[in-house]
């Protein structure tokens, strides 16, 4: 088998998982989950494999792995579509295949596989427990083989995204997962909170997607094409792009600008940005692996892997330090504003998944500044290493939320809610294994100097905002310590000192197809930064892999970034500055204590926790609106009351024409006079014609001969 | 087999009548014996077509199976059929979608003789429209098709509710409903038939391809001088008198408000044919009729026409949201999808010749397929929890999903077809439009960048309305109402129904190149 064919194969494990799960094993939990687990191992096999031959290969990025095939015969130039494995998709499907096979393995135990079903668990609602021997045990998930199934479709769709050689395929994977992430947000749709939060993803990510629609609609139609490779290994193309003034110049875009904004905006929406970023923190309601898969790891990134990926197009007419692209601009600016802006928010919440919901949306803005300046490699590399930490840190919350379910189980007292971080406490103890792993994770997230992945690439990123764009250095800067600080108050909060509560003080270890997963992912959470460590500071001894690699998928080779000193103390003080005031603060919260920042912020404390106040201004300005129009102005006021009433109306002046013309004319004058007049001269000529009916014989003959006789005379005196 | 290959199209043309007359010597109260024959009736057709299409050689532009024969020779408009990739598309939808709906229509028990008789003459009534190459013989079969239908929804719709039409004087709703349907078509057809009959003595042929080629050149009105109006303005009022017929079909803004009323109240078979089938009748005329005859003035009113389809995309969407009777949901919806062929034709007409044009079209013909697979899906998944409930008011419904697992399944599928899901047929077509669409637009920098623009609006709120059905039928807290009540899960013979569509919108959605190369090649002769 050719890696080509390998590389078509890869999606179709999941795919055909979630045919079959739906069709034929849905009701045996073990086959549904074996197949799909089994789906991810081969996928992941396969992606393997292709990872190994693709850094085997020299240039990769000149020669990558492609094959196409014709797909749709429109037009005078059929369509095609095809795959392609350059060092981004390289990278890209080490991630995908790992993160993926973990959050398979790691959903087993989420949803108790092997417990007994529920004493009242009903589909649509997360288990609540059984009564086994007199104690509460956790229950199995009533709907676990329509999990696995729609996980598996989510695979299938990242997938097909990560080997997409063209924007088309890459949309189609992009929007499979859209609907994958509503379904499993809305896994629990008994839910009201559920169920509005999978529509909310739904049409937020939507705002963005057709914006993103339009742009890849411009995109063929200026070029012809979508594929990669034709459009950024053609200068002439981009340089045509451009130059051509977009819309006849109207907005003062360029074709490649406004073409590059409205892909960008399709970014906004799935990558959680600023002002589209509200659906992710409510799409926490879905179950803990599909947060971690889809709302940390994979989704979500695939919106940065897609400017990523179109980056030759966005910066097209860029030249390193001369003025930004639009589409660079908006991606700096959201980028920046977004990191520090959902940064704030996470420091007020008290949900342990609201906290690192907030930190992906924080984390991901990182990587659009990086890119917006400019940093190709370095968005790259944070995308990767986020999405080990970051899926590894939503699991340990799912392990750490499941452990003191146990211990609400064990109480009774259903009243206490899991996710608050202020009902835990001391869970160190409790649950080793979660709190070492969740400790590698969050020391990741935070930056924590030298061993951990995440300091070697957020230090990229500042490295090169602090050459590059100092504004954006600053407030990056400032969002770093910020999620210092917010990743040691979870850390102290969830796993330091003592029990807040009974319930925390029952917590137990999640079984090891949940803790396994864990050791994986904080392996490469520290392991995966030393790929790309800056040459300059260990003076060439180690390579940086990762930057040679993946610089190499663009067509012209990015300089190696200046190695700074600077830039690099900053972030390591910024770092320890975060976690020790992170862990000094919240060191002694007791049970029933507020946050310990809530007085000393105040009113500011009230924004934060009630996240700016987005969801209530939305709701006031967009959705009660639309609801308005579309129930009232379009359905009452145009449909019903105009056309319908101009409708009735002209059917009214008919039948009143009508009527006229029945009962004024119609009934006096054709019925009346000519209708029933010639009836009643037709009636009346009968009535005196009868009189000669007499029916004597005798009188018929007279009047027959009298008649013969006339006739005769008539004829014969002619 | 010789036989059959050579007067293939007027077997597919009166296969059903055949069909009919055999069901009207059949015993009324043999119901099941009704059906199954209505349903083998329809079959024969469907297997034609899919011989038809097995036959059709894609490399000869032009006409295929032609078939010629003196009809009304006083006139010399002739019975001339033929079929190229766009009408062979439709005839497959026709084909394929009336055994469809027979099988849905097994529930029926009321006058299942008369019901079953309509339905096969309904069929052949459109596929004459899409058939015809006579001017004269496609407006004939074009007024054949709305008696059927008028009486399906008449007798057999739906019997509750009332509509008021004025303060004091109400009116059952499927009487509403029917006549409306009844004479907003014909008030349509009136306009078209004077349209027809100047065309046909001018040029003194009804002949399509004699048309073709004489009509959008011709430089005087021979034997018609009406008013000495010039022959721009009489041309153009013509092509008016043609679009306002097609466009109340279609339909497009604002002429579509029979539509929720018509869909709503018929029978669920019927809903399923009307909004599958009949509605293609109007983007067909455009597209056999419209854009040949009058490439001049389908060119200098393309922009108004795009606004109007625009303005359904729109507000059908925004309609479809503001509903809460389910069957109404997707009744809008069929304004909001139709509204894509209608922008996509008129941005060919605008770029008439060039690739952004070609793709437009692709597109507006593949969708006109796929809605036809989509909105049969949905009506008849409406019908079916409609027969089970006996209400169509979201708000009554809420919390289905466990009570019956198969049936949600199968709408939250069918919905995310409607929606455009990429992956489902819905998205190709709805793609090529807007590319096309748009191509137009941008290079040519015409008003048709701001149309796509704005349609997106509509495209957002496609989700909206698709996602409030599926929260409002299926999600939600349990619903012990139903639960109490043993609603039953969709049935075998429901499950048939679903299967065709389900695999169709799958296989155009994943690998649509069979039907696209036969659209595509069509499309570029057209022009």
């Amino acid at each position: 088998m050719t890696t080509e064919t390998l590389i078509w194969l890869l999606p179709l494990p999941p795919l055909a998982a979630f045919a079959l799960i739906v069709l034929f094993t849905n009701r045996s939990k073990a086959l549904s989950h074996s197949i799909a687990v089994a789906a991810a191992l081969l996928s992941w096999l396969g992606s393997m494999a292709v990872f190994i031959q693709a850094i085997g290969v020299e240039h990769l990025g000149e020669h990558p792995f492609h094959s196409v095939l014709e797909w749709l015969p429109v037009g005078d130039k059929p369509f095609e579509i095809g795959v392609l494995v350059d060092p981004l998709s390289a990278v890209t499907l080490f991630f995908v295949g790992w993160t993926v096979l973990m959050i398979f393995i790691y959903s087993v135990g989420y949803h108790n596989f092997g417990q007994p079903a529920g004493d009242h668990d009903h589909p649509g609602l997360p288990p609540h427990g059984a009564t086994v021997h007199g104690h509460t045990v956790p229950s199995v998930e009533p709907m676990y083989s329509r999990f696995f199934a729609f996980i598996a479709l989510f695979a299938f769709g990242m997938y097909t995204l990560v080997v997409s050689d063209n924007l088309l395929t890459l949309f189609v994977g992009w929007e499979i997962m859209g609907l994958c992430s509503y379904l499993l947000i809305g896994f629990w749709f008994a839910k009201p909170s559920a169920r509005a939060a999978a529509i909310k993803a739904f049409m937020t990510t939507r705002v963005g997607d057709v914006f993103m629609l339009m742009g890849v609609a411009y995109l063929y139609a200026a070029t012809g094409t979508l594929s990669f490779r034709e459009i950024f290994f053609n200068e002439e193309v981009l340089k045509h792009l451009a130059e051509t003034p977009a819309l006849g110049g109207f907005l003062g875009f360029s074709a490649a600008g406004l073409i590059g904004v409205l892909l960008f905006i399709g970014t906004i929406g799935k990558s959680a940005q600023w002002p589209l970023h509200v659906w992710l923190p409510d799409a926490m309601e879905g179950p803990t692996p599909v947060s971690a898969m889809i709302h940390a790891a994979t989704m979500v990134s695939a919106g940065v892997y897609m400017v990523i990926r179109m980056f030759p197009l966005l910066s097209a007419g860029w030249e390193e330090g001369g003025p930004l692209t639009p589409a660079m601009t908006a991606m700096a600016f959201i980028g920046a504003l977004t990191a520090l802006f959902a940064a704030t928010i996470a420091l007020a919440q008290n949900d342990i998944k609201r906290v690192l919901a907030y930190s992906t949306i924080s984390q991901l803005g990182y990587m659009i500044a990086a890119l917006g300046i400019g940093a190709y490699v370095a968005a790259a590399f944070h995308l990767v290493t986020h999405a080990f930490f970051k899926a590894l840190l939503f699991l340990g919350s799912g392990s750490v939320i499941h452990g003191v379910e146990h211990g609400v189980l064990h109480t009774g007292n259903h009243k206490v809610d899991p996710q608050d971080m202020f009902n835990m406490g001391g869970l160190r103890k409790k649950m080793p294994v979660t709190f070492w792993t969740f400790l590698i994770g969050g020391f990741a997230l935070s930056g924590f100097p030298f061993v951990t992945a995440g300091f070697w690439s957020k230090d990229e990123i500042l490295a090169d905002a602090f050459a590059n764009n100092l504004p954006v250095f600053l407030v990056l800067a400032l969002s770093a310590l910020l999620t210092a600080f917010y990743t040691m108050r979870q850390i102290t909060l969830t796993f330091l000192g003592e029990p807040r509560t009974k319930e925390a003080a029952h917590a137990q270890e999640t079984p090891w197809t949940m803790t396994l997963p864990l050791v994986v992912l904080s392996v490469f959470a520290i392991g995966y930064g030393w790929v790309g460590i800056p040459e300059g500071l260990t003076g060439g001894a180690i390579p940086n892999w990762f930057h040679e690699f993946v610089a190499g998928t663009l067509p012209e080779h990015l300089p190696v970034l200046e190695f700074n000193i600077l830039p690099m103390l900053f972030s390591i003080v910024i770092a320890l500055t975060g976690l020790g005031c992170g862990y000094y603060v919240y060191r002694n919260v007791k049970a029933g204590d507020p946050d310990p920042l809530q007085k000393p912020l105040g009113m500011v404390y009230d924004w934060l926790k009630n996240k700016y106040y987005f969801d209530q201004l939305y709701d006031r300005i967009f959705i009660q609106p639309s609801i308005w129009v579309s129930e009232v102005f379009t359905t009452l006021w145009v449909d019903r009351g105009l056309i319908d009433g101009i409708l009735h109306g002209v059917a009214r002046i008919s039948y009143s024409v009508g009527g006229i013309l029945r009962n004024d004319f119609d009934l006096p004058v054709i019925n009346q006079f000519i209708g029933d007049g010639s009836a009643k001269v037709v009636r009346s000529a009968g009535f005196e014609l009868r009189k000669v009916q007499t029916g004597r014989i005798q009188q018929y003959m007279v009047a027959a001969v009298v008649f013969a006789v006339g006739a005769l005379a008539f004829f014969l005196l002619r | 087999m010789d036989f059959i290959l050579n007067n293939l199209l007027s077997l597919i043309l009166f296969v059903p009548v055949l069909a009919a007359a055999v069901l009207l010597v059949l015993p009324n109260e043999e119901k099941t014996l009704l059906r199954w024959a209505a349903l083998i009736g329809s079959l024969f057709p469907l297997a034609l077509s899919l011989t038809l299409w097995a036959n059709f050689d894609n490399s000869l532009p032009g006409f295929q199976f032609e078939v010629w024969h003196t009809w009304y020779a006083a006139l010399n408009s002739s019975y001339h059929l033929g079929v190229d990739g766009i009408s062979l598309t439709m005839v497959l939808l026709t084909t394929l979608l009336t055994p469809i709906a027979i099988l849905a229509s097994f529930g029926i028990t009321d006058r299942v003789k008369a019901y079953m008789i309509l339905f096969l003459l309904l069929e052949t009534g459109m596929l004459g429209v899409f058939l015809s190459l006579d001017l004269l013989l496609f407006f004939v079969f074009w007024e054949i098709g709305l008696v059927p239908m008028y009486f399906l929804i008449n007798q057999w719709g739906s019997e509750k509710g009332e509509r008021e039409l004025w303060p004091g004087v109400k009116v059952a709703a499927r009487t509403y409903a029917s006549f409306k349907f009844m004479i907003y078509t014909m008030a349509g057809s009136l306009g078209l038939l004077l349209a027809i009959q100047m065309i046909g003595v001018t040029v003194g042929s009804y002949d399509l391809p004699v048309l073709f080629n004489l009509w959008p050149t011709i430089a005087e009105l021979k034997g018609v001088g009406p008013m000495g109006l010039p022959i721009e303005t009489v041309k153009s009022i013509a092509f008016w008198a043609f679009a306002i017929a097609f466009a109340i079909k279609v339909p497009v803004w604002p002429f579509h408000t029979w539509l929720p009323d018509a869909h709503t109240e018929a029978p669920t078979a019927g809903s399923m044919i009307l909004a599958g089938v009949l509605l293609k009748l109007g983007a067909y005329g455009f597209l056999r009729l419209v854009l040949p005859l009058y490439p001049v003035e389908a060119q200098r009113y393309s922009g108004p026409l795009a606004f109007l389809a625009m303005m359904a995309i729109i507000f059908g969407a925004f309609a479809a949201f503001g509903q809460n009777d389910f069957k109404r949901l997707v009744a809008y919806s069929s304004v909001n999808h139709m509204g894509f062929v209608v922008l996509g034709i008129a941005a060919a007409a605008y770029a008439a010749g060039g690739n952004d044009a070609a793709i437009a079209l692709n597109g507006a013909v593949l969708q006109m397929f796929n809605h036809g697979l989509s909105a049969a899906g949905m009506f008849f998944l409406v019908g079916v929890i409609y027969e089970r409930t006996h209400t169509r008011d979201l708000n009554d419904f809420g919390g289905l999903f466990p009570l019956v697992p198969v049936y949600g399944g199968i709408l939250v599928f069918t919905s995310m077809a409607s929606l455009g899901l990429p992956g489902l047929n819905g998205f190709i077509s709805e793609f090529l439009v807007v590319r096309g669409v748009w191509g137009v637009g941008v290079n040519n920098w015409s008003g048709f960048a701001l149309f796509t623009a704005l349609s997106m609006i509509g495209l957002l709120f496609t989700g909206a309305y698709i996602l409030k059905g599926v929260k409002k039928v299926l999600h939600g807290p349990i619903n012990h109402h139903w639960e109490e009540h043993g609603l039953k899960e969709i049935g075998v013979r429901e499950i048939l129904v679903m299967t065709p569509l389900i695999v169709l919108i799958v296989w155009i959605g994943v690998w649509p190149a069979w039907i696209l190369d036969v659209i595509n090649k069509a499309v570029m002769a057209l022009f």
